[in-house]
């Protein structure tokens, strides 16, 4: 009897004192696209539900309509969210339109210091007006297109041979755009395994960004600029520049003599799907895929390498990733703060990237250990040092969608020339900017 | 109503209410009755409408909600009028629509004309045929998608049987001359069934007598056919032609999901154009001016079609 009050009053005790905190838990959401990633992200959080007692939920949208859905959201105010890692071409709406909290009196007031994180990824997916330490995110997940290849096939001592005789060069990871090509058509229709294969898996998706995020690893190590002077919008010589008049015709190369038959609308997922099917001996997609490839029992391991954008005229990549927000018509910004900071830290960060996410955190990524940590780890760190991103600016959707018509109508429809398409798309974004009161 | 159901209606009615509606005319208590509809209608349909013209002549954009709304005129539609790229879009509806509505006819008539013999087996056939229309836009658009796959698909593997062309030669969705073929086909796959119901409906109308009469006057087949058959399915027929064409003309879900627009633009029908436009570039008041656009070219060229197929149905 004694012990059973005893245990009461100890009960009663242990009540009391959780009390307070139970009552200031709270359930948070979490939105984001729905990807490998994003699985990681859940196993990190259960960390957080324990030491906070909040509790977690999560709102994953697959790739295709992830803008749409989150921009409807919070064109419309909506509460669905909590925290949005909204994609970094956000960040100018997210800013402007007042969705986004601002963090910069949080961070300060927590100690949490932008230099601590790889300066890349502090400018795309934090700051607005770009470059500016105004802060409107936490970079959460550093990203950038890469490119993994049969290593096997590239291997094989036949192959080699083949390779060598038909372009007197040896099989090896591309040095530049223009050997990615190479090699890209020496195995475009090559009997391998008596299977029919292809060069490689590119994106050429229409509705939402795949092509622009695909053209662009292009365009970029060409040369390719948005304006002559940044903030200028002093577009003519520079988005129709002849370096990149000569990328899109690459590109259109590319797509004609190198990918699978059928793939005129293909981005993430089909990209995976060629490679693990066997059906391409290399293919480009988001660095965050590659744990999943590696990881993969039919096509992982050693069959797979890994290589970053290779360079043309210069060393560059296309930005992916995104930074952690809190939504501005949140009713509870103080939980998701809480998250914020608590996902901000070294050690959380260092399990992050042991998880599958991508840390970019300069405790994770200075790490000595960092670059042998994965096989894709070094790449990874070269891709963020040259990576670029498309417009941020609040009207980013508009010129997207003009840019996904322009380029898909070249290269895949075979409309016009590239000098034609450029030109376009310059109209196409004067336009945009003239409504937006910039021009 | 009989008399006792009247009676106790009556009673049933509360004495203030009864009072009151004593002394309302016949019209009067007719508005009562019709007014919750046309309140509803007004919300519904003509608030929108008027809204959304209203829009058409400004700068608003629903993604900025603080923005000043700049009333700019015409200049929305004139912008759509002018764009070259609308035009293309507006051409590859004008194709959709004719050549999905032309074999949708000839081949849903035709269906019809066989099912009406009434043969064995002829109800089983009729349900099998109907099977396409009875299937949701996004489940066809995704299994024609795998059926079109140049490496796996059987629609290319069918015509490489007949033609002895290579299957993975030519892709029905990716190619600018075949993607506009490939959203007719399914399109006409799927709706035909729809067309041939309203035939087969128009065709089991027409009295036996007639056809006997004429093998009295010893009007060969063919004849009954012209003179007798097409005539009175007619006003049915037409009833199809503008059920199928209004469809149509905002086709989205099935060209969404089998072509997404493209190649290109080639497969951009004004629906997704207009989609685009409104909740992905949120230029609302733009796609509002392209609304009212598309709206009053639907309205204006229904109006006259129903005038067409009024006066054949007075024939």
């Amino acid at each position: 009897m004694k012990t059973k009050r005893t245990a009461a009053i100890v009960a009663a005790l242990t009540a009391s004192v959780s009390l307070p905190s139970l009552a200031a838990a709270e359930d948070l959401t979490l939105c984001w696209a729905a990807w490998d990633p994003a699985n990681a992200l859940v196993e990190l959080s259960k960390e957080f539900e324990a030491q906070s007692g909040h509790t977690m939920n999560f709102e994953f949208v697959p790739w295709p309509n992830f803008a749409d859905r989150m921009l409807n959201e919070l064109n419309s105010g909506g509460k669905l969210c909590d925290l949005l890692i909204g994609d970094s071409q956000w960040i100018g709406g997210g800013a402007e339109n007042g969705h986004y909290v601002k963090l910069n009196d949080f961070f300060d007031a927590e100690g949490i210091s932008m230099d601590d994180f790889a300066p890349a990824t502090v400018y795309a997916y934090s700051t607005w007006p770009k470059g500016t330490p105004n802060y409107y995110a936490l970079p959460a997940m550093g990203d950038a297109n890469g490119w993994f290849y049969r290593a096997d096939w590239f291997a094989d001592p036949e192959i080699q041979a083949a390779y060598k005789e038909a372009t007197g060069e040896d099989l090896r990871e591309p040095q530049s755009q223009k050997e990615l090509l190479q090699i890209a058509q020496f195995f475009q229709g090559r009997e391998i395994d008596g299977k029919t294969v292809y060069g490689a898996a590119i994106f050429t998706e229409r509705g939402s960004e795949g092509i622009t995020m695909g053209v662009t690893s292009a365009l970029y190590p060409w040369g390719f600029k948005y304006e002559n002077t940044p903030g200028s919008y002093d577009m003519e010589g520079a988005v129709n520049s002849p370096e990149a008049v000569e990328a899109l015709e690459f590109y259109k190369e590319f797509y004609e003599t190198a990918t699978p038959p059928g793939y005129t609308n293909s981005y993430m997922g089909e990209s995976l799907d060629a490679f693990k099917s066997g059906q391409v001996a290399m293919a480009m997609n988001w660095f965050a895929f590659f744990p999943g490839l590696y990881a993969d029992p039919a096509t992982g391991g050693d069959k797979i390498d890994f290589f970053v954008n290779p360079p043309q005229n210069q060393a560059a990549s296309t930005l992916g990733g995104q930074g952690i927000s809190v939504v501005a018509y949140s009713d509870k910004q103080d939980a998701a703060l809480e998250y914020i900071k608590w996902f901000a830290q070294p050690d959380v960060q260092a399990k992050w990237w042991e998880l599958g996410g991508y840390s970019a955190h300069n405790s994770v990524l200075q790490d000595p250990g960092f670059v042998d940590s994965q096989p894709f780890a070094g790449d990874f760190l070269e891709a963020m040092d040259a990576v670029q991103d498309f417009w941020q600016e609040p009207a980013y959707a508009e010129l997207l969608l003009a840019m996904q018509k322009r380029i898909h109508d070249y290269v895949v429809a075979d409309q016009g020339t590239a000098q034609e398409a450029l030109d376009k798309l310059i109209e196409d974004w004067t336009e945009t900017f003239e409504d937006e009161g910039k021009l | 109503m009989s008399d006792g159901t009247m009676d106790r209606v009556a009673k049933a009615t509360p004495r203030r209410v009864a009072r009151k509606i004593r002394g309302l005319s016949d019209r009067a208590i007719a508005w009562i009755f019709v007014a919750p509809t046309i309140f509803l209608l007004l919300a519904i349909n003509i608030f929108p409408l008027i809204w959304t013209i209203q829009l058409s002549f400004t700068n608003y954009r629903a993604n900025r909600i603080g923005r000043e709304v700049k009333n700019i005129g015409f200049r929305n539609y004139e912008r759509i009028l002018t764009d070259s790229d609308i035009w293309l879009n507006m051409q590859a509806t004008a194709h959709f629509l004719f050549w999905t509505i032309f074999f949708q006819v000839l081949i849903g008539f035709t269906l019809a004309y066989l099912i009406n013999k009434n043969f064995r087996g002829s109800p089983f056939w009729t349900t099998v045929i109907v099977l396409p229309m009875m299937l949701s836009p996004a489940v066809v658009g995704n299994f024609w998608k795998f059926l079109y796959q140049p490496q796996i698909g059987l629609f290319n593997y069918i015509v490489s049987f007949f033609t002895g062309k290579d299957p993975s030669s030519f892709e029905m969705l990716g190619q600018v001359n075949l993607a506009p073929w490939s959203i007719v086909i399914v399109d006409t796959w799927m709706w035909t069934p729809f067309v041939m119901l309203i035939c087969l409906a128009g065709l089991r109308s027409i009295p036996d007598y007639i056809y006997e009469a004429a093998e009295i006057d010893r009007a060969s087949k063919l004849r009954q056919f012209f003179t007798i058959t097409i005539p009175m399915v007619l006003p049915f027929l037409m009833l199809a032609v503008l059920f199928r064409g209004i469809e149509n003309f905002k086709m989205f879900d099935l060209v969404v999901q089998l072509t997404g627009g493209g190649p290109g633009s080639t497969t951009e029908l004004t629906s997704i154009n207009l989609k685009r436009e409104a909740f992905e570039k949120w230029r609302t008041g733009y796609a509002s001016a392209y609304a009212i656009i598309l709206f009053v070219t639907v309205f204006g060229l229904a109006s006259i079609y129903v005038k067409a197929l009024n006066k054949v149905k007075e024939r």
